[in-house]
């Protein structure tokens, strides 16, 4: 089966001729490969035995009685080697760039998990890493730098525009460019041109694939709400794909409100516009003469004014509902994720849970809230303490 | 005003020789420097490729990247660039350079209904490849503005042939694979990729990305009909002491490409 490019209107490849020809090849190799059972029975391996696959879904007890809600789940990805979900989409495409022959991977990371998970994959296959990371996203998440220095990746720092994702994102295409016949570039959210957003949408499908199975396994029954942060929105599509046809299933996803709506903020799908950022055409923050915004968010995860096509499309069809909270918000339900049942999460996905700490008791109506815990917060620790006011 | 791709390729051909077209970015290092430097270099240059700012431009190196920077800073908009054009209207015909969302943010009907009242004879999108340009050409064409196609060292055969099917007032093709402002090799890669685009492509081509010297545009015009020099050229406004001097530098640099252009044929 082909590839999918399009999601409604949104999609495409808006890049320079330059790495058309790589996109043709990594589209061809992809579908390739995708259905080879020894590529398969590899990932599959990898996935069960390095990432540690299936994760558990976890029933939080102790935040159901604070939060009330009747029933919480959490899909474990913070349980995944390197601590987060992006593992999934890294191992994926660093095994399909060594099936085409390259040599080389490059990355750009936000938080740096998406850095840290390439950095190990690589380490793991024996390629040569370099990513592209945000000057201000380097001191927010220092340990995730050391990590991927650590792992024998180079990091190099990216001082252009708000020196945050979107900037690194767009070093990396120039890396890209320029290095297309030996690299292959890892984009770590379902953004980018096609085919990258539907391959790191298959490859994050495990998420929700394993959720839905372990919500009947468990519980007899789906849940009534899934719900998973949005920066790119590869946790969430990931989650939620399983989850479309099941009318039932009531998706959410959550942008980061940053310091509200009429402040600073990450919410591409509540106030974008549809534009072309990174190679696609989706919701886009931008000012009126179509300069990219600066977008802004506690979490350097969400920290990015773009969002993955098919998250526009499912904003615009209303199969998903987007809504946001705060960077107050967040940190908020971080500290009572952490109090309460013992797991620190990623500020990312403490966007996820804040807003089942605002809406939880109105959503338990329809049935068991599902939230993809898409990351831990150990590499966040600094940045939430200070912010909480904790001292060493 | 006659039509847009044949007043470039006329550009590109009646001198009977390669020909210089000069970047400069509108707005850099203010609009009305931008509109002098483009009327000196206009004495010798064929076509004027007028850049427009972007916030995120994906094809280009760090000069470029930051007299853009620089632009948006003092406040340019695609639509002062726009009036840059429009002033420059005497002068060689015009090929704007601009990133696909200044178009879409405007709305592609608008921007080029601006464009054509400004004079402009063609538009270059760098990010805007072939197969999704289908809807801006249609609309280029209603306008009589070119649609100006890019192709690269990396585009295959069945690619030249279909930008060479599209193709309107010239090619653009790009020498380096990677971004603005880096050095150009005139190899047997760049010249077999030219050869190529030749055999595909039936309107003039234009070779830029990453030529900075008189000597380079000499040996690349072997091999096409227009040479591109953009990155050198804000670098040397860059570095010039005051204004008098940028516009003195700009006019011996541009006088100096001609002339080995000129000598060359």
């Amino acid at each position: 089966m082909s590839v999918a490019t399009r999601f409604g209107p949104y999609g495409g490849r808006f890049v320079p001729e330059t790495v058309i020809g790589a996109l043709d090849e990594l589209t061809e190799a992809y579908e390739r490969h995708r259905d080879d059972p020894g590529f398969r029975a590899e990932l599959a391996g990898l996935l069960d035995r390095y990432v540690g696959r299936p994760t558990p879904l976890y029933r939080a007890r102790r935040l159901e009685a604070a939060w009330g809600v009747g029933c919480l789940l959490f899909k474990r990805e913070d349980l995944c080697h390197t601590g987060a979900h992006k593992i999934n989409n890294a191992l994926g495409q660093v095994l399909l760039a060594r099936r085409m022959g390259k040599g080389r991977i490059i990355a750009e990371t936000g938080a740096g998990q998406h850095g840290v998970a390439t950095a190990t994959a690589s380490a793991l296959l024996g390629m040569e890493c370099c990513v592209y990371m945000g000057r201000v996203d380097m001191a927010r998440q220092r340990l995730n730098v050391i990590r991927m220095r650590m792992l024998g990746a180079e990091v190099r720092p990216v001082d252009s525009g708000s020196a945050t994702l979107k900037d690194a994102t767009s070093e990396a295409i120039r890396d890209w460019v320029t290095n297309v016949g030996t690299t292959h570039y890892v984009i770590g959210s379902a953004v980018g041109p096609a085919p990258y957003p539907e391959i790191v949408a298959e490859l994050q499908s495990v998420i929700g694939d394993e959720a839905r199975a372990q919500s009947l396994a468990d519980l007899g029954r789906l849940p009534g709400t899934v719900v998973a942060c949005v920066g790119g929105g590869s946790n969430a599509i990931g989650t939620f794909r399983a989850f479309l046809p099941d009318a039932e299933v009531d998706l959410i996803g959550v942008e980061a409100g940053g310091e509200g709506l009429t402040g600073r903020h990450g919410a591409s799908l509540a106030l974008g516009r549809p534009g072309v950022l990174h190679g696609s055409y989706s919701y886009l923050l931008q000012d009126p003469a179509g300069q990219v915004a600066e977008a802004h968010s506690v979490s350097a995860g969400l920290d990015y004014p773009g969002v993955g096509p098919e998250h526009s499309h499912l904003r615009d069809t209303g199969r998903v509902r987007y809504m946001n909270v705060t960077d107050a918000e967040a940190l908020d339900a971080f500290s009572r994720c952490s109090r309460e049942e013992g797991i620190i999460p990623a500020l990312e996905t403490a966007h996820a849970l804040a807003l089942i700490a605002r809406e939880g008791g109105a959503l338990s109506a329809r049935g068991p809230v599902l939230v993809c815990l898409s990351g831990r917060g150990d590499k966040d620790v600094d940045q939430a303490a200070a912010a909480l006011g904790i001292d060493a | 005003m006659p039509d847009g791709a044949a007043r470039l390729e006329r550009a590109f051909t009646a001198a009977g020789r390669p020909v210089f077209m000069p970047y400069v970015m509108g707005g850099y290092p203010d609009l009305a420097a931008s509109v002098r430097h483009a009327r000196i270099l206009g004495r010798h240059a064929a076509v004027i490729e007028l850049g427009v700012p972007f916030s995120d431009p994906l094809a280009d190196g760090p000069t470029i990247q930051a007299a853009g920077q620089r632009a948006l800073a003092a406040g340019t908009t695609p639509d002062d660039v726009l009036g840059v054009a429009a002033e420059l209207r005497d002068g060689p015909p015009i090929a704007v350079m601009t990133y696909y969302n200044t178009v879409l943010a405007r709305g592609a009907d608008a921007f080029l209904a601006r464009a054509a009242d400004a004079g402009v004879a063609g538009l270059i999108i760098p990010d805007l490849p072939v197969d999704e340009a289908g809807p801006v050409r249609a609309i280029a064409h209603q306008r009589g503005v070119a649609l100006v196609a890019l192709a690269a060292p990396t585009t295959g055969e069945e690619r030249l042939e279909e930008i060479g099917r599209h193709a309107e007032g010239f090619v653009y093709c790009v020498a380096v694979t990677g971004v603005t402002g880096g050095e150009v090799a005139v190899d047997d890669r760049l010249t077999g990729f030219l050869a190529r685009a030749r055999a595909r492509i039936r309107v003039p081509l234009a070779v830029g990305f990453g030529v900075r010297t008189p000597e380079q545009a000499v040996a690349i015009g072997r091999h096409a009909d227009g040479v591109v020099i953009a990155s050198e050229l804000i670098r040397r406004i860059d570095e010039a002491p005051d204004p008098a001097a940028a516009d003195a530098e700009v006019a011996a640099f541009g006088a100096a490409v001609d002339r080995a252009l000129t000598a060359s044929a």
